[in-house]
């Protein structure tokens, strides 16, 4: 059903991320292309790999951002991961004529039946975060599938169940949990951290949050703006004297 | 299946499918970094690789390019068979041998030279992960013309290290990520200690409380997430820190107790211009150093206890004048060449900040120190019932190092570590095992030749303590075809793997009758001046022999230099050998203890290709190598490799591994030979590691029982303690040489040259380009940078890697790209004095405005890799290194020296200073200078133009599923930032999960 | 967005069946145009072919057009689902009105109720395509009151355009309605395109980089390193760009050629010997199709996508 689930579970599974400290390294992007192209979803096609113009299925791609502020004469450069967010109004879900694209009851995850996408692609145009990934070769859609195949997977170490990005970003800029119980690890990071949503103005409601990047700490008042010398002669005549009655024991 | 049109198909997701058939642990080698990895197996092929959570290196996490692992074992470019060239060299043309007759083939080119002069073989290993085996083939072979990429790589900050700490930043120290509060980075866009870095970073910024200060003309990658960005103007950073150090002298914040205790400040240095023992350490008859004791009133040896020694002062002993180092230090250093109002213009770093900046260092140096209830002993006998550190940590590197003013700059950096009193301490920078080692290290490096079939004494490379340990001849001419440890660049203690194509080419000083080369693409991006370094491969005397006779060449893939080459002996990927990352030579030690690790094959070797370490032991059998055939001659190692990690003893009871050593495994460090070790290592996710007790974990360098341990395992010969060289004295010797003294002098034509640049107090000018040129010319500096999900040339052959960037672009600053009229998108000549390039433009802000920079190595040959014509990296993709030269404008007497630094030999990369203008419509949209296409490796499928790859690994359903977990990114340090999250990183699991 | 030449032809070809099969149904049902036979076999022909055919265009769109008949089980919630069903469901009305038209000769009385039914659903179905557009609210250009009028006006439009030149092909029926209701349409639709374009202009940006990044409070925001080299699907998809100059041109164009000169032609028929009216309708609808044509793509081609603002776009 591509309706929404109306029963849905509170449970919410969703992602978290540090844009204080990711380092736009594309460790997440990477390593979540190589557990999902024999996931679910499989496989993550690329085409022309080796040619004029690569390109291939990724859930997850990496941007790098400038914000400039002129007046206040500062900007910063913030990497910034960019994923399916998992929306609880998803209109991916609701515009799919097929069912192909549906949001689970039991944990919120959206998800594509590539046995039954058609293709018509009004999924991804209806996604304001560019999540959905076509297939040319196969013709259906594909999207992250917050690895639902490794998150629950019995086959794989404890350690290991957690969505690829997460468990490989070098930084620890990436969390996973349930969002949709205030008291989870991941509820408690993003209170503390002011963790937003994208484009709220969309109203797509998405389960994803970010956490900002911290106000930079330059000089606020951490040490006095400059030492206290001790003597200010030329070439530091003065202090090379204090400097022969020191006494030091070692 | 149901056809009703109008039915909704519910999906039943398999939630538990089969991943593998088999998990195997191994090494990643997508970089140097040496990261644990779990590969999954299934049908044989790679279906997904992991980082080990138990591996100390990258505690489970992987980087961009370790996660493409899978792209890398079935690149389209991997070599498939020996080869040997047919065509001219550069065509590209080859034809296909057996292994039987290129090893024959080897073993006759390589025997032949030996016979006659064993020294005419160059044997440079690149990207050599074992030097130590490496390195000792050179020496049983007799060539001291042996060295791997530190020479071009990081050498300044290498032996700015060693010779100053006894230790250096590279991976072979690190900040304590838990503990300090301040952190400086200095000219760090990557670095070998990749995910390290990361994961420490992440921890850092977490924590919340500690300042990460970035010091880097460019902002991008870890320089985005640094509390303060520092927009330095390149290679003046010893300026900004000379005016650091100005500062702290000025107001006191230095911490005297340390220095007088852990560094060479209060040596007394013997003041007699003119004279051959000016500069010198004032030493006692048994060659101990001497201080001057106030208390006492006398000189005492400055290495006992209970001494009140001088930091400042003249002062007369033995008729001698002399002075502590630290008053030389302070009297430099508070100049006012070096406050932040002078250096303000040339760094581009405010007065005001700098000053900040020193305000801060002090504070979190002398206020906020950390305490560990700790005991331990020092060197002298003494207990310390806690640790004490300044928590104040800094990295560095080639930002710093790649700089022809660079080895001044790294020896600036830490020293301004040891004033702080930072080094080795809580919260401050400490050495991973085997350092910190004596300074100098020694061994010295080996070289004078023996003779005919003869192995040299000792190993081809070491760290000179002063002029008699050159490799020079009796006219003072280099005795090495790299010039290393000459009197042009004495302490080259890498080698410089970048002159040897140019020097060989030039017979300078000698031409050489093979060349044997090994994972390093020499005619592409790890050379300077790549159109010059393709002639020197092609050049050919008048009897149309070329000037370097032979060349082999171990490549995995079809790179741009295999085509360059004769005979190629193809590669294993990483996935299919033996290797030993051992504590010889690069280990996996944290600052906490020690570890070293291996790779197995876990996949069978595709295409008939062999590991370049069993061949290198087969031709040293076949050359009846001692060391690698036994009395009988036959060989030593039959199992190749694998067989010479368990078996090989560099010293007593050391051998290449150190873990489970001893008959029965219970010996680590030293210990008889153990032939069950390998078992042991896979056993253990093929890594060993050890943890120091933490009494041994900080102030290594007079800390006795670490000390003790470190030398009973052999990391040092003696556990004395290591004195931190705030002065250097080999600097000084090699100094003395040049004014006239002592027995080894420098030509005349070097001696100037020696008097300027070996001081030893850290000095800094103008890096050479930059003096040389006329600066209204070329007005900006010219940089590159590693892409984090790049690995120099390898990367582009990966389909994954390739699409996140397939061409680079010159990153310009908006305002000084408005002021040359130049916009976002632009096609741009990029010129330096030497050769011009064309690129692309890319607008930003986050960068110096007197500073362009571009990815390094991303432009590619057409034709290499096996790439297509059309791929983006030959077309749009370029290289700094087409305009970079190798060589610095002719001196008076015509003296060419290499574009380096003058003391170490470093290749200056960073020095390169360009004009950038906009070029002709009709030139926009394709790169030059483009070299002409050569084909692709012989037999080569034709590239897919679809890959599918891991649709028939989808693992069968089992039905089972597993309870949920979060995962917070590092639980252990957002426990600071949120009440009740558990404990330790991200993988420990939630009370009875298990 | 991509103008994919399938899906604009779609839009511009079911929505002149639709609208021709509505003036059929209402002119036919109220008559004023008499049951001839010939005329509405062509007539139908021309408006089923123009349905059919469109909807065969918009699988060209599908990756698995094989599988196109999944796309009616989500009427629920998906317009494009629904599009499917109506499209189906109006077939009923409109083929059996046909019949009765084509093969009993009538289309009055219960005829006509049918044949009104089947506007109503031919109707509705324009509605639920132009909704598929309109409901996107990652579009702004589409997600607007505009585009459902837009949709509906044109498609009558179209509609009347057709059977005005069939009107004088045929000499059926009563030209002097048809040509004052096509005017009308004309100035209508040339009206509401105005009103669409203006609207695209104004209102502001409804998403910035600012809030789809969420760092807005750190200043004005823009990429400066893409994820990937190479176009991806989304650049591809999404990221089709004209200039400005380029799309005021255009625009220009389809306003002339899709309305003002069609209108022209019309009006002049009014006035004109009727030996040139069917040469002037039959121009008039010529040009109605480049027009609309035109307006098509650029529907397409104007439209931004948001994704776009992590692109590099600063707002939409
Ligand atoms: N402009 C500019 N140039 C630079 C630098 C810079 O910053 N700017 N940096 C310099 C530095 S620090 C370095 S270290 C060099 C690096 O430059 P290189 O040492 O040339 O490094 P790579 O490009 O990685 O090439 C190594 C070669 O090893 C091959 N290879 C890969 N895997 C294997 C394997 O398993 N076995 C074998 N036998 N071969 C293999 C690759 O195919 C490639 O041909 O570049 C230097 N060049
Ligand atoms: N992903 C990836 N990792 C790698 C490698 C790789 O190719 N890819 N290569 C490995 C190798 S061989 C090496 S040597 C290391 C090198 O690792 P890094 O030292 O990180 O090397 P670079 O990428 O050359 O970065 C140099 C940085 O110094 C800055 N810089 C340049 N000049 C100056 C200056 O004068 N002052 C200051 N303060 N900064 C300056 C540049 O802007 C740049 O950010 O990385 C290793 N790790
Ligand atoms: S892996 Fe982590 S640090 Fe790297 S780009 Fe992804 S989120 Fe950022
Ligand atoms: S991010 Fe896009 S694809 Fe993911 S649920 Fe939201 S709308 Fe759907
Ligand atoms: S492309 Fe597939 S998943 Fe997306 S809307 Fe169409 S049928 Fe649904
Ligand atoms: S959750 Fe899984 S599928 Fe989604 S972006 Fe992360 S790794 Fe990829
Ligand atoms: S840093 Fe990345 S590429 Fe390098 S060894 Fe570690 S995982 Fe492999
Ligand atoms: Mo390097």
């Amino acid at each position: 059903m591509t309706c929404l689930p109306q029963n849905a579970s509170r449970v919410k599974l969703g992602l978290v991320i540090d844009l204080d400290i990711c380092v736009g390294c594309h460790a997440c992007a990477v390593n979540c292309k190589e557990w999902n192209t024999s996931g679910k979803l499989a496989p993550l096609t690329d085409i022309d790999p080796y040619g004029a113009k690569p390109d291939g299925v990724w859930f997850n791609r990496v941007h790098t951002f400038e914000a400039v502020d002129e007046a206040a004469g500062t900007s910063r450069t913030v990497h910034f991961p960019r994923s399916c967010l998992h929306c609880e109004d998803a209109p991916c879900v609701t515009v799919c004529p097929t069912g192909a694209s549906y949001k689970r009851d039991d944990d919120g995850i959206v998800l594509i039946n590539t046995d039954i996408c058609i293709g018509c692609k009004l999924c991804s145009w209806a996604c304001p975060y560019g999540a959905r990934e076509y297939d040319e070769d196969e013709g259906v859609m594909k999207k992250c599938t917050l690895c639902v195949d490794k998150i629950y997977n019995e086959n794989l170490p404890p350690e290991s169940r957690v969505p690829a990005c997460v468990s490989t970003c070098p930084t620890g800029a990436r969390s996973f949990g349930d969002l949709g119980d205030p008291d989870s690890d991941v509820s408690k990071l993003v209170e503390a951290r002011g963790g937003y949503a994208l484009m709220p103005e969309q109203g797509t409601a998405p389960v994803n949050r970010y956490l900002p990047p911290r106000p930079k700490k330059v000089g606020d008042g951490m040490a006095p703006r400059m030492l206290e010398h001790h003597d200010d002669s030329a070439d530091g005549a003065g202090l090379l004297a204090r400097w022969v009655d020191k006494v030091l024991s070692v | 299946m149901s056809v009703n049109p109008f039915a909704t198909v519910k999906e039943d997701v398999d939630l538990s499918p089969e991943v593998a058939d088999e998990v195997k642990c191994t090494t990643c080698y997508m970089c140097a970094c040496r990261c644990g990895i779990r590969v999954h197996l299934k049908d044989g092929k790679v279906r997904y690789i992991e980082g080990n959570p138990d591996h100390p290196v990258n505690q489970g996490v992987l980087c961009g390019k370790g996660s493409a692992g899978i792209m890398q074992q079935y690149s389209p470019a991997k070599l498939k068979k020996p080869l040997l060239r047919v065509g001219e060299r550069g065509s590209g043309e080859f034809k296909e041998i057996e292994w039987d007759e290129a090893l024959a083939l080897a073993t006759d080119w390589l025997g032949e030279v030996r016979m006659r002069d064993p020294s005419k073989l160059a044997f440079f290993t690149g990207r050599d992960q074992s030097q130590s085996f490496t390195g000792w083939w050179a020496k049983q072979y007799g060539t001291h013309n042996f060295a791997a990429h530190g020479g071009f790589c990081s050498v300044n900050m290498a032996a700015g290290g060693i010779y100053t700490l006894g230790g250096a930043f590279w991976e072979f120290g690190e900040p304590d990520w838990d503990l300090t509060k301040y952190f400086m980075l200095f000219g760090v866009a990557e670095d070998h200690d990749s995910n390290p870095i990361k994961i420490g970073l992440g921890k850092l910024k977490t924590r919340g409380e500690a300042k990460f200060v970035a010091v880097n003309p460019s902002r991008n990658g870890y320089n985005a997430i640094a509390d303060e960005w520092i927009g330095i103007r390149p290679g003046t950073d010893g300026l900004f820190v000379f005016a650091l150090i100005h500062e702290l002298l000025r107001a006191e914040k230095i911490d005297f107790a340390s220095l007088a205790r852990y560094t060479n400040a209060t040596w007394l240095i013997i003041e007699n211009p003119g004279k051959s023992d000016d500069g010198l350490v004032l030493r006692d008859a048994k060659g101990n150093p001497l201080c001057y004791d106030v208390k006492k009133k006398r000189a005492v040896s400055a290495l006992g206890a209970d001494i009140s020694p001088a930091l400042a002062g003249s002062f007369t002993v033995s008729k001698k004048k002399v002075t502590p180092v630290f008053e030389l230090l302070a009297k430099r250093y508070l100049s006012d060449e070096y406050s932040p109002d002078t250096v303000a213009g040339p760094t581009g770093v405010p007065a005001s900040t700098i000053r900040r900046i020193a305000a801060e260092l002090a504070k979190i140096a002398f206020e906020e120190e950390v305490v560990i209830e700790q005991e331990w002993t020092d060197s002298w006998g003494r207990k310390h019932d806690k640790m004490i550190g300044r928590p104040v940590s800094f990295h560095a590197m080639r930002g710093i190092s790649a700089h022809s003013n660079g080895f001044h700059t790294c020896r600036a950096i830490h020293i301004l570590q040891a004033l702080l009193g930072s080094v080795d301490v809580p919260g401050g920078w400490r050495n991973k095992a085997p350092y910190p080692k004596p300074i100098p290290p020694g061994p010295r490096p080996s070289g004078e030749p023996i003779g005919p079939n003869m192995p040299l004494e000792g190993m081809p490379l070491g760290t000179p303590e002063g002029p008699e340990d050159l490799l020079v001849d009796d006219l003072g001419e280099p005795l090495r075809i790299d010039h290393a440890y000459s009197w042009e660049y004495p302490m080259s203690a890498h080698g410089m793997m970048h002159m040897v194509l140019h020097n060989a080419a030039n017979a300078d000083p000698y031409s050489v009758d093979v060349l044997f080369m090994y994972m390093a693409n020499m005619a592409w991006n790890s050379s300077m001046n790549v159109p010059g370094t393709l002639e020197y491969f092609t050049a050919k005397n008048d009897d149309g022999e070329y000037k370097i006779p032979k060349i082999i060449y171990s490549d995995a893939f079809w790179s741009e230099t295999v085509p360059y080459c004769d005979l190629i002996l193809p590669d294993t990927t990483y996935l299919e050998r033996w290797d030993c990352i051992s504590m010889l030579d690069r280990p996996i030690s944290s600052a906490h203890g020690a570890g070293d690790s291996i790779r197995q094959p876990v996949l069978q070797p595709e295409g008939d290709v062999r590991p370049f370490q069993d061949v290198l032991l087969d031709l040293g059998a076949r050359l009846g190598l001692s060391g690698m055939t036994d009395n009988s001659g036959k060989p030593k190692y039959p199992g190749g490799y694998v067989d010479y990690m368990v078996n090989h003893e560099r010293g007593e009871g050391i051998g290449p591994l150190a873990g489970w050593r001893g008959a029965k495994g219970d010996k680590h460090g030293r210990g008889e030979v153990n032939p069950n070790q390998i078992e042991r290592y896979i056993e253990n996710g093929c890594f060993w590691s050890m943890t120091l007790p933490k009494s041994q974990q900080y102030f290594k360098c007079a800390n006795k029982d670490y000390l003790e341990y470190a030398a009973s395992v052999g990391w040092i010969a003696s556990s004395e303690p290591i004195i931190h060289h705030l002065y250097s004295e080999p600097v000084q010797k090699f100094r003395l040489a040049a004014q006239g003294h002592g027995k080894r002098q420098p030509p005349e034509k070097h001696r100037e040259r020696i008097e300027t640049y070996f001081d030893p107090l850290p000095i800094w000018y103008m890096p050479f380009e930059e003096a040389e040129i006329d600066r209204k010319k070329y007005p900006l500096h010219a940089l590159s940078q590693r892409p984090m999900h790049m690995y120099h040339s390898w990367g582009s052959q990966n389909a994954w890697l390739r699409q996140i960037t397939s061409a680079n672009k010159l990153h310009i600053h908006v305002d000084t790209a408005a002021s040359l009229g130049i916009e976002d998108g632009d096609w741009v000549w990029i010129e330096s004095r030497h050769g011009r390039v064309k690129g692309e433009v890319k607008l930003i802000t986050g960068v110096n405005p007197q500073t362009v920079w571009t990815w390094n190595a991303i432009g590619k040959r057409k034709g290499a890799w096996n790439l297509s014509e059309e791929a983006p990296e030959a077309n749009k993709g370029f290289l700094l290194n087409h305009i970079i030269s190798e060589v610095l404008a002719p001196g008076k007497d015509g003296q060419r020296y290499s574009n380096s630094d003058p003391v170490t030999g470093q290749a200056a990369w960073f020095d390169l200073r360009v004009n950038v203008t906009k070029c002709a419509v009709e030139e926009a949209g394709a790169t030059e200078p483009m070299f002409e296409r050569f084909p692709h490796s012989p037999g080569a499928a034709p590239a897919a133009e679809v890959s599918r790859y891991g649709a028939d690994l989808k693992g069968k359903p089992t039905g089972k599923q597993a309870p949920l977990r979060d995962w917070v990114g590092n639980r252990h340090e957002n426990a600071g930032n949120v009440a009740g999250l558990a404990d330790g990183k991200g993988n420990a699991l939630k009370d009875g999960d298990k | 967005m991509h103008p994919a030449k399938s899906v604009i032809y779609f839009t511009t070809a079911s929505g002149a069946g639709y609208g021709l099969m509505v003036w059929l149904a209402v002119m036919g049902a109220l008559g004023y145009i008499p049951a001839d036979r010939t005329f509405g076999l062509v007539a139908f022909g021309i408006a089923f072919f123009l349905i059919i055919s469109g909807l065969i265009s918009s699988t060209g769109h599908l990756g698995r057009p094989e599988r196109a008949w999944r796309a009616l089980s989500q009427w629920r919630s998906s317009w494009l689902s629904r599009e499917g069903v109506l499209a189906i469901l109006t077939f009923a009305p409109t083929g059996i009105y046909a019949l009765t038209w084509v093969v009993l000769g009538k289309n009055t009385g219960l005829a006509g109720v049918i044949g009104l039914v089947g506007a109503v659903l031919s109707l509705t179905t324009i509605y639920a395509t132009s909704m598929i557009y309109a409901s996107l609210k990652a579009i702004p250009a589409w997600s607007n009151r505009w585009t459902s009028v837009g949709y509906l006006v044109l498609g009558l439009m179209t509609g009347s355009a057709i059977m005005l030149g069939l009107q004088s092909v045929f000499g059926v029926g009563h030209s002097g309605l048809i040509i004052k209701l096509t005017t009308v349409l004309l100035a209508l639709g040339g009206f509401i395109k105005l009103c669409y374009w203006r609207s695209l202009g104004a209102g502001g940006a409804r998403s910035t980089a600012e809030s789809a990044t969420g760092l807005g409070t750190n200043g004005r925001v823009h990429m400066v390193e893409s994820p990937h080299g190479e176009d991806n699907y989304l650049l591809k998809e999404m990221g089709y760009k004209i200039a400005r100059k380029h799309a005021q041109k255009l625009r220009r164009l389809a306003l002339v050629l899709g309305f003002i000169i069609p209108m022209a032609l019309v009006a002049a028929m009014a006035v004109i010997i009727p030996e040139l009216s069917l040469a002037l309708s039959l121009l008039a609808l010529v040009s109605v199709i480049i027009g609309l044509a035109m307006e098509r793509w650029l529907f397409f081609a104007e439209a931004k996508h948001v994704v776009m603002l992590f692109y590099g776009q600063s707002e939409v």
